[in-house]
């Protein structure tokens, strides 16, 4: 269509149209300018690349380098395109698009240099693609389909380059020879992972990618090199030769193993996880994924409960659903439990459905003691839950790189929000956000002033005695940004700090809570905290101090043992055989997050809907079907026969929660209210001990990745560094023989 | 020396009038067509580098017995838009082998309102030359270094830079000392530094010692390198005069173009336009290296017919003119001439241009009949697969490739189609690339094909009549296993006839 006038914009404005966006915010507009390509009129933004402003008006144009979320490398030289009045090709990468100019990508001496860039980056490129588990998503293979000639003219004696391989860990496979220098790898690992020590030695043909010195690629982003090599170089270590990408069932789902909920895709054949991939979600993940979230899959398939267990004796026997629920019914019977003596426990990884079940469950029964298994579950949050921006993180994840400065208070962005601290990283080197922390140190990506460890530091930071450079940028910044960890809230000191760090904010409202800026957020770490907090999944001050005589564990395995006692009857729900499931009288089997349609919040308070995408194993069965059973068998018939009826009673309860994949900030006037409610409260000083990382091993903090094969090795070899590289062409043996 | 006659035959010396006479009134009788203009013979008198040679005392009080750090003071006050007025006026192009004209290129650094910039501003000396057969910049640091330091600051003080960077190679020992030297001398005489020369100017200069690598002779590889980093060639746009050394603003020039630069404003812009042909006026540093009986680094002036160079001050062709095979004017980088063209070249941008080479760095390699020719072109294919710096595909591919097959064809170990095929290659890379190094690399190479090809053909033709047929890649019929067959895409059932073996 000529003439036809298509506007696009950067992602952010893209992301606008969608419509998500809280909608008093302006996003800066850049002045638009008009070219031409391949006779058609586009309009793209001032300071667009070429490639996207061809990509814009309908024409592709073939890369290997460049990649919308990295810096621009311009060495594949596969994007050339023709310009009016220029003598040479032009990289369309890294060239500006310019107003009025005339751009061909579909010419004569285009279709020429792409076939030449081809054919120079086949000529050391093995020919192994029936081996490569690349093969069917290699962008080489599909590309040299397309734009490549249809015979070699390579047949030199002196035979093809070959390159050793490297050993980056137990993640990242690599095949050296494979490479085409695209340099992508590096500047993911430069820019978003900031590990910096991948480069590129050597020069020439001779160049090479790798760490110069026998290390591992030290990073929990690091699976992501994967996905960004366009070629079979990096590959998957776990996946190596498991499938071919044409036998997957792709299903689009959400994350849980921590709170940010990152979207993915998950990849499976048959009843089997093969892999998980992300999904780009520009407001959460962007294009990445952290490495637990992409290969703790497997630990779905060892440890899991897949029928339901009786405890007879010291043992457990596996049982049918209905001994199972009548063991249940004569167990609680003969505990004797009455009213707060019932007890309810939610987990980490139990999904919002079924913690509304368990609530009206609970709440039927009579009782109100509805607690999750941190440290100090068995209490009321100090946050409440009334007020939902008091345990949000406000500050949305997309806008906070927009941050110029920022405090953590105890917590380590790094492990508990992987996706986050990219966010963090990113500003720290695009527009040199400084970063402080209070609480234990950390190996960070980024730059930080530790200005204190513990509830007593905080009190005094925030109360204007900051000492150091920090203490004077904290004064000055715009968009200062406080996260609180969860670490802390589920601490003894929560309510102190706390307490302090929102006085602060109604002190300096103008700068915290100004017009669409919202300086305080908590980070949660764990999927399901939020949503329990939502529906209100927390004791009442009463229920807290009774002596429990039934215990249901709903996915609860990090609970303090000291917290059951001796004598009560418990019972856990779960998918794995892992800590809670020792204490149970009896065992229910669950599904896990693959396994279930169901809904989950993340720490921003965005409700997303997670998809099934293999069965649940054995008889395992959907959590809220569980719990519906259960209903009928202990007397309190739940009023929900199917799922949609259940989310009706969830949008009774909160309908935040069946508002997907959208963004709600409370008013100004609400986040007021709910500050003013944690300064109010009559809580001691803050004592001066330092506060701990919640998080010592990143690969292992739930069940999925404790019983993973490869978490474990993750966290032997970075965790505790007992890696020991070996020659992977040992290994492989004599690839560097294909020519 | 040749007799006139010959050169007055030269077709490219093109008629060039007299600046100073004015309007000549011309009647429709006048038939008289201004006189020929030759070219060459530059006198003494008019030599901007007078210790080239290091025969004289290249510190600061030989310098200035010899003319440097005069009144520069006065050329500094007349501030930066006289300056580069002067070097426009000049026609001064860039020395280092693109010839640029160097005013324009130095009034980019002066956009309106760089006032309000607040960035510092830079000169980047490009002392980097690594180029084989060039070798004109190291005798101007060893013998002239205080021209040079003079230079960054009129030169710096032309674009208004805060300090000059000089990127010297590290192989250059004791042009490093000297020119170092004579740094510290003019700080010490207070000619640089805080208000430099005494007019309220400051500049500073620095030397920086390269490690050997030809890339970072690439404008901005220099920069990089001079940051710290690997010395791998920038993505333009942005150019360096907007966003250079450290993201400032800053200009890269060759020595020789900064050295010559306090000469051409002591004595005028067109004192220096008055030498060589229009567009390409001024002097000019040849080094000259090869056959010849007396290779030299020799200030000429500009458009000095070729032949005239060699016969002049080298003594001539070894063995005589006739026994010459080829020159490659400009350093490696450039096509090789055969001797007819030789014979009718001028040393300047335009001519060389004309007969499809180049002027780049003024260095001659001269190589008479005992020179095997696809040999010289395969050592430059191994130099410039050596010093890729294999950032970009066409050329850390193509530079192997090329050199791969350049070596079969040293020994005739290729097909004739193969030549075709290595052209192709050359054009591939040719233009793709980010920096000129792939261009650079593919040059030579066509320069041989479009001259010698017989040459190749002749090396090809022996060999098949020694060995038998060749198959593509270089690889033997005789040693293909006869049990399976050759696939048809190797040229085993090529049934063309080549060239016969002489």
């Amino acid at each position: 269509m000529p003439g036809r006038r298509s506007v696009i914009g950067s992602y952010q404005a893209v992301a606008d149209i969608a419509g998500q966006r809280f909608f008093s915010t302006t996003i800066p507009r850049h002045a638009d300018i008009t070219l031409t390509v391949d006779g058609k009129e586009v309009t793209v933004p001032q300071g667009t690349a070429l490639i996207q402003a061809c990509e814009a008006a309908g024409a592709t144009v073939p890369r290997f380098c460049y990649h919308d979320r990295l810096a621009i490398a311009g060495n594949c030289r596969m994007c050339l395109v023709e310009v009016e009045r220029s003598p040479k090709p032009v990289a369309s990468c890294a060239m500006p698009a310019m107003p009025g100019s005339k751009v061909f990508t579909n010419t004569p001496l285009v279709h020429k240099a792409r076939e030449g860039v081809m054919e120079f980056l086949l000529a050391n490129h093995p020919l192994d693609c029936p081996i490569c588990d690349q093969g069917g998503e290699c962008d080489l293979q599909d590309q040299s389909m397309r734009y490549g000639s249809d015979r070699t003219r390579f047949h030199e004696i002196t035979g093809k380059r070959a390159t050793e391989n490297k050993d980056l860990g137990p993640i990242v496979k690599t095949s050296m020879n494979r490479c085409i220098q695209c340099t992508r790898c590096v500047r993911f690992a430069n820019d978003v992972a900031g590990v910096e020590d991948l480069g590129t030695t050597g020069r020439g043909n001779d160049l090479q990618i790798g760490m110069y010195i026998e290390k591992t690629m030290d990073s929990e982003m690091s699976g992501n090199i994967i996905d960004l090599c366009p070629v079979g170089a990096l590959t998957s270590k776990p996946y190596a030769f498991q499938a071919r990408p044409w036998e997957l069932k792709k299903t689009e789902s959400v994350d849980v193993l921590d709170a940010v909920g990152s979207n993915i895709r998950v990849d499976s054949r048959g009843v089997q996880v093969m892999r998980v991939q992300p999904k780009i979600n520009d407001e959460i993940n962007e294009e990445w994924i952290n490495d637990k979230t992409r290969y703790a899959y497997d630990g779905l398939k060892y440890q899991r409960l897949t029928t339901p267990l009786v405890r007879e004796g010291d043992k457990f026997v596996p049982a049918t659903w209905e001994h199972a629920m009548e063991s249940i019914r004569h167990g609680f019977l003969n505990s004797g439990a009455r009213g707060d003596e019932i007890k309810a426990v939610a987990g980490a990884l139990a999904d919002t459905e079924s913690l509304v079940a368990l609530k009206d469950l609970i709440n039927r029964m009579g009782s109100e003691n509805l607690t999750t298994d941190t440290p100090l579950g068995h209490l009321p949050s100090p946050t409440g839950s009334e007020i939902r921006s008091n345990y949000l993180f406000n500050t949305s994840i997309e806008t906070a790189n927009e941050a110029d400065a920022v405090l953590l208070i105890g917590t380590n962005p790094r492990h508990e929000a992987a996706i986050l601290n990219t966010r963090f990283r990113k500003s720290y080197l695009q527009t040199g956000a400084e970063f402080a922390l209070i609480g234990e140190n950390f190996d960070s990506t980024f730059e930080y002033e530790h200005v204190g460890t513990s509830a007593k530091d905080v009190e005094s930071f925030l109360g204007g005695k900051g000492k150091g450079a920090f203490g004077k940028i904290w004064k000055e910044a715009k968009k200062p940004l406080v996260i609180v960890g969860s670490g802390v809230i589920e601490g003894k000191e929560g309510a102190a700090v706390l307490k302090a760090v929102s006085k602060h904010m109604l002190d300096n409202s103008a700068r915290f809570l100004a017009e669409g800026w919202n300086g305080f957020s908590v980070l949660q770490r764990a999927a399901s905290r939020t949503a329990a907090l939502d529906v209100g999944f927390t004791p009442s001050a009463a229920a807290s101090k009774a002596t429990p005589k039934f215990v249901y564990l709903l996915n609860a395995d990090d609970i303090d043992p000291s917290t059951i006692p001796e004598n009560a009857f418990v019972v856990y729900q779960g998918h794995h055989g892992d800590l809670g499931a020792q204490f149970a009288d009896v065992c229910l089997p669950g599904a896990a997050y693959t396994e279930k349609a169901t809904t989950w919040v993340n720490t921003e308070g965005r409700s997303q809907m997670g998809r099934t995408a293999v069965p649940p194993p054995g008889a395992s069965r959907e959590d809220w079907k569980i719990l519906r059973a259960l209903s009928e068998v202990v007397g309190e018939p739940l009023p929900y026969d199917d799922i949609y009826t259940l989310r009706e009673r969830m949008w009774d309860v909160s309908p935040t929660l069946l508002r997907y994949d959208t963004l709600e900030r409370p008013s100004a006037e609400l986040v007021t209210a709910g500050l003013k409610q944690l300064s109010s409260a009559s809580v001691s000083a803050g004592s001066a001990t330092a506060f701990k990382k919640p998080i010592s091993d990143f690969y292992r903090t739930d069940p999925i990745s404790r019983a993973s094969v490869t978490m474990a090795a993750c966290s032997k070899a970075f965790t505790k560094k007992e890696y020991e590289t070996t020659q992977v062409d040992d290994a492989i043996g004599g690839q560097a023989s294909y020519a | 020396m040749r007799p006139a006659t010959l050169l007055m035959r030269t077709p490219r010396t093109i008629p060039r009038s007299a600046p100073s006479l004015g309007v000549r009134a011309r009647s429709l009788a006048t038939v008289a067509d201004p006189p020929v203009r030759r070219y060459g013979g530059l006198k003494d008198q008019d030599r901007i580098f007078t210790n080239l040679f290091c025969r004289h005392d290249h510190g600061i009080k030989g310098a200035q017995s010899r003319g440097d750090w005069h009144k520069t003071k006065e050329i500094l006050l007349k501030g930066d838009s006289w300056i580069i007025q002067t070097m426009k006026d000049s026609g001064l192009r860039g020395r280092g082998g693109a010839g640029f004209p160097s005013g324009l290129k130095w009034s980019f650094m002066n956009k309106p309102g760089w006032e309000k910039d607040k960035r510092p501003r830079y000169l980047v000396v490009n002392a980097d030359e690594g180029e084989p057969g060039t070798c004109k910049d190291r005798e101007i640091m060893r013998g002239d270094p205080h021209k040079l330091v003079e230079g960054c600051l009129v030169a710096g003080r032309a674009m208004n830079a805060t300090a000059a960077y000089i990127y010297i190679r590290g192989e250059f020992y004791q042009e490093a000392g000297h020119v170092q030297q004579a740094i510290d001398e003019a700080y010490k005489a207070g000619f640089i530094g805080k208000n430099a020369c005494g007019s309220g100017y400051d500049f500073d200069v620095y030397l920086h010692r390269g490690a050997g690598a030809y890339i970072c002779g690439e404008e901005t590889a220099l920069i990089e390198s001079l940051e710290g980093k690997q010395g791998k060639p920038r993505l333009k746009p942005p150019f360096p005069a907007d966003v250079g050394l450290f993201g400032c603003p800053s200009t890269v020039a060759n020595v020789e173009t900064i050295a010559v630069a306090p000469t051409i404003a002591r004595r005028g812009g067109s004192w220096f336009a008055g030498f060589g042909r229009e567009r390409n006026s001024g002097t000019k540093l040849f080094c000259v290296s090869g056959h010849v009986n007396n290779p030299c680094v020799v200030e000429e002036e500009m458009s000095i017919p070729l032949q005239e160079l060699l016969e002049k001050h080298c003594g001539g062709i070894r063995g005589g003119w006739q026994n010459l095979k080829g020159i490659i004017p400009g350093g490696c980088s450039v096509p090789v001439i055969p001797r007819e063209t030789c014979e009718q070249v001028l040393m300047d941008y335009d001519s060389l241009k004309d007969a499809q080479t180049s002027l780049g760095t003024g260095a001659v390699i001269v190589m008479d009949q005992t020179t095997d020719m696809i040999s010289a072109i395969a050592r430059f294919a191994k130099f410039y697969k050596h010093e890729s710096c294999g950032q970009c595909t066409p050329c850390r591919e193509g530079t192997t490739w090329m050199m791969n097959m350049m070596d079969r064809m040293v020994e005739g170990r290729a097909q004739e189609r193969e030549i075709d095929m290595l052209l192709e290659l050359t054009k591939q890379v040719e233009g793709h690339t980010i920096c000129a190094l792939g261009d650079a690399a593919a040059w030579p190479i066509q320069g041989l094909m479009r001259h010698f090809r017989p040459e190749v053909e002749q090396r090809i033709a022996q060999f098949h009549a020694k060995n038998g047929q060749v198959l593509f890649g270089g690889k033997l019929l005789s040693e293909t296993d006869t049990r399976y067959a050759v696939p048809d895409n190797l040229g085993g059932d090529a049934r063309r006839s080549i060239a016969s073996p002489a």
